[in-house]
């Protein structure tokens, strides 16, 4: 047996140790471990209810507007106005959503992956009339290779063309989510953290101004996503077809689902949503209802003393550094007691399955062309793939969104904070599935809670000594040289783990 | 980059961050990431980012491997993401087999020049906000506490906008580390950060003529719904973010005071008005 223990897990977001124990080059038992905490959530306690949707934004750089708009919910929520939001208001926040959601699935397919399939060595001596290429081929070759090298060593089968091309498409994608983030900027005000999403609405009446300039950036990243990525995903998944059964881990999925399409309907259930949320079993076709009150969440392998453990309405978030058995900043949320998969793989199996419209088609045409079917998209190719096609429909329906906006209306409602109240804000975000918790006494925060996406994906052991999804998906797998442990370094970073957001 | 380019290395450390620092900077318009990556900054010089966590190749200690052999080659630039939890020995943030407490102080000693990007890193920021469970402090404190005495410059800003940073780095190389009479107070370059928002704020006219907006959205001075330009440092007004496209108070929402120390607390209700006691205070700090 040998232990063998990456840290830092880089080209992710945040601090992440992965420890491993590999006999006969296969792994016995991993470990996810968060090395950092911030203590956010116990920092929120005290403070003026209407800070929360600013400083919860905090918990991440790359996704801060979907927790801008899981706590402005909240907020609603605990108002009594998530009905009164009204539709530019609505279609903002779910626009400025899809722009994250574009930024973020792109950086990582790009920025954060891609180099666990394209070796840089590989461009070195190709013959090449693109120019783009050519800058880095002669950075390349005049320089130590840095960041870009040094790398693991192990099977990149891309070849020199499909090298070239993804690598082309490196360059061209740091422009793409630029302007994805110049999409939520718009009505965001800048980007990460904007100060557009609010309790009521958003803070920006859509003018002609607004929807000119969004449209031209949205029609360019839709060329982009419709051209290169997702081709470029299904490419590098046929050269790496075995990457479809290598990373499964849980075979339990949840999403509460996201971007609102009418005004609030009572709850969260019955507003009908662009991507919709479910409870998904592998082997199963049908798709149950999330029942909110069976989340809990554990804490035995976790820094946090008791307090920390239960449902979010009900827990804190202390730290115990000297915790015996602990060894994770990341808590373990279970759904009935079990882990569950989130994320672009989870969302898009649990909406094909409920049949919503626009992703049976996209995701059938690419599973059609990836030759894969519904139970192999929880594998490390598979969520690399549903990253894509995701990307895919929520441009399509951005369109939609963008077109519906009325210029010049009311972005936002007006309302008095009130001295008492609660609240739960529940939103996609591009890593799975996000909630937030509030609880306002005399005017102040007296609790909040986030149980986040990472939190799910990255959680450590529960107290029955389950592991969680990304723990399970390394383990049985193979690992053909423990120095240079590439394949879990891939399955690792097909969860695109946020740590900063798992941990808070 | 050409041969005869100078490169200058570059090592990024991440401590108690969201990472938001690292992606504003990839938002930079000109010079884009990729001049950053691959071309010369200034004529003559280029960047050699050689440790940065976020997009590097290298993982684990192949990774670690890169931050010590720059480290032992020659002087680098150090670049710091994100504040330095100082409390339970620094636990509450481990890197390989280090703390981030120890690391920055390891790292800083053998660096040239220490720029603090982010108002974490400068002052502490969220992570230090009350009742800083884990102690946070900026990474000065820490280097002062630890006997180090590496120059340090500050790019605060929650996140900066990426020209603040990149304009500092550039000035860095092309007139060597900052003097004291190049810094402010709190150790950023004036020729960023000496513009008051409210000096340059287009709302100005209507503080002037006791114009304020009573509710977000409307017209007006914001200053009734909390807005801290008066008492920061930026230049939002100037520049915009994404090349001008918006910026917060364009967009209808008070400035929350993201550039300056006492971030958020000192700021915060961020929708409240400061009282007598804090405006004191900030005009203090201002003089």
């Amino acid at each position: 047996m040998k232990r063998v223990s990456i840290d830092p897990i880089t080209r992710i977001e945040g601090h992440l140790k992965i420890e491993l124990d590999i006999d006969s080059d296969r792994v016995k038992s991993a470990r996810s471990s968060g090395t950092l905490f911030r203590g956010l959530e116990e920092m929120l306690r005290g403070r003026d209810p209407r800070d929360a949707q600013r400083v919860t934004q905090r918990v991440c750089g790359v996704c801060p507007a979907a927790h801008a708009i899981a706590s402005a919910q909240a907020l609603d929520d605990a108002y009594g106005i998530r009905g009164e939001v009204p539709p530019n208001g609505r279609l903002e926040r779910n626009l400025m959503l899809g722009g994250n959601f574009i930024h973020s699935h792109v950086l990582h397919f790009y920025h954060l992956s891609a180099l666990d399939y394209l070796n840089p060595h590989d461009l070195e001596d190709l013959q090449l009339e693109d120019v783009k290429i050519r800058d880095l081929q002669s950075y390349l070759k005049s320089s130590d290779g840095a960041p870009f090298t040094p790398e693991y060593s192990g099977d990149y089968r891309l070849g020199n063309e499909i090298s070239a091309a993804l690598a082309g498409d490196y360059l061209d994608a740091l422009e793409v989510r630029k302007k994805a983030h110049q999409m939520v900027s718009i009505f965001g005000g800048k980007m990460p953290h904007n100060m557009g999403t609010i309790s009521g609405g958003a803070t920006r009446r859509p003018d002609i101004d607004s929807i000119t300039k969004f449209t031209s950036r949205l029609e360019e990243i839709k060329e982009f996503i419709e051209d290169r990525y997702l081709p470029g995903v299904i490419e590098v998944a046929k050269t790496y077809k075995d990457y479809f059964k290598i990373g499964k881990g849980v075979s339990n999925f949840l999403e509460y689902g996201g971007f609102y399409l009418k005004r609030f309907e009572g709850s969260h259930h019955n507003t009908s949503k662009g991507l919709e949320g479910g409870i998904a079993v592998e082997g199963e076709s049908s798709v149950r209802e999330v029942e909110l009150d069976r989340i809990t969440e554990a804490i035995e392998h976790s820094w946090y003393d008791a307090e920390a453990r239960g449902h979010p309405t009900a827990t804190r978030s202390v730290p115990a550094v000297d915790k015996e058995g602990g060894y994770s900043w990341v808590k373990a949320p279970r759904y009935k007691g079990k882990p569950h998969e989130v994320g672009p793989a989870a969302r898009m199996k649990i909406n094909y399955l409920k049949g919503n419209d626009l992703v049976e088609r996209e995701l059938g045409t690419a599973m059609e062309k990836a030759g894969i079917g519904i139970d192999q998209l929880n594998s490390v190719m598979g969520r690399h793939l549903c990253r894509a096609v995701e990307c895919k429909c929520i441009v399509n329906m951005m369109e939609g969104w963008v077109e519906d906006l009325v210029p010049g209306d009311p972005s936002c409602a007006r309302y008095e904070v009130p001295e008492e109240g609660k609240g739960v804000g529940l939103a996609s975000a591009p890593r799975g599935t996000l909630g937030h918790w509030i609880k306002i006494e005399n005017g102040q925060i007296s609790n909040y809670q986030l149980v986040v996406p990472t939190t799910w994906n990255a959680s450590p052991r529960d107290e029955q000594g389950t592991p969680g999804p990304m723990e399970q998906a390394l383990m049985g797998e193979e690992i053909d040289d423990p120095d240079n442990p590439l394949e879990a370094a891939r399955i690792v970073r097909s969860f695109d783990p946020c740590m900063a957001c798992a941990v808070h | 980059m050409t041969n005869k380019s100078k490169v200058h290395p570059v090592i990024w450390l991440q401590g108690a961050a969201c990472t938001g620092c690292a992606i504003s900077l990839m938002n930079s318009p000109y010079p884009k990431l990729k001049n950053l990556l691959l071309d010369e900054l200034v004529p003559g010089e280029s960047l050699g980012l050689k440790f940065m966590a976020t997009l590097m190749g290298g993982t684990g200690e192949l990774a670690l491997e890169v931050l010590e052999r720059t480290k032992s080659e020659k002087k680098f630039v150090l670049v710091v993401d994100g504040a330095v939890p100082t409390g339970e020995e620094g636990r509450f943030c481990t890197v390989g087999k280090e703390t981030f407490a120890d690391q920055v102080v390891r790292l800083a000693q053998s660096a040239l020049v220490v720029v603090n990007i982010g108002t974490c890193s400068s002052y502490g920021g969220i992570p230090s906000g009350h009742p800083n469970l884990t102690n946070c402090i900026s990474v000065s404190d820490q280097l002062e506490q630890r006997g180090i005495s590496t120059p340090t410059v500050n790019v605060p800003g929650c996140p900066p906008e990426p020209s603040w940073f990149v304009d500092t780095l550039a000035r860095i190389i092309i007139s060597g580390i900052p003097s004291g009479e190049d810094l402010d107070d709190v150790g950023r370059l004036k020729e960023v950060y000496g513009t008051l928002i409210h000096d340059s704020c287009p709302r100005r006219g209507d503080f002037t003529t006791g114009k304020y907006a009573r509710n977000i959205g409307d017209e007006g001075c914001l200053v009734e719904l909390g807005c801290k330009g008066p008492y920061t440092n930026s230049p939002c007004p100037d520049r915009g973010w994404h090349e001008g496209l918006n910026w917060p108070i364009k967009n209808n929402h008070p400035c929350m005071g993201c550039t300056e120390p006492g971030f958020p607390d000192l700021m915060s209700p961020f929708y409240e008005k400061f009282g007598m006691e804090e405006s004191e205070e900030m005009y203090r700090r201002l003089k």
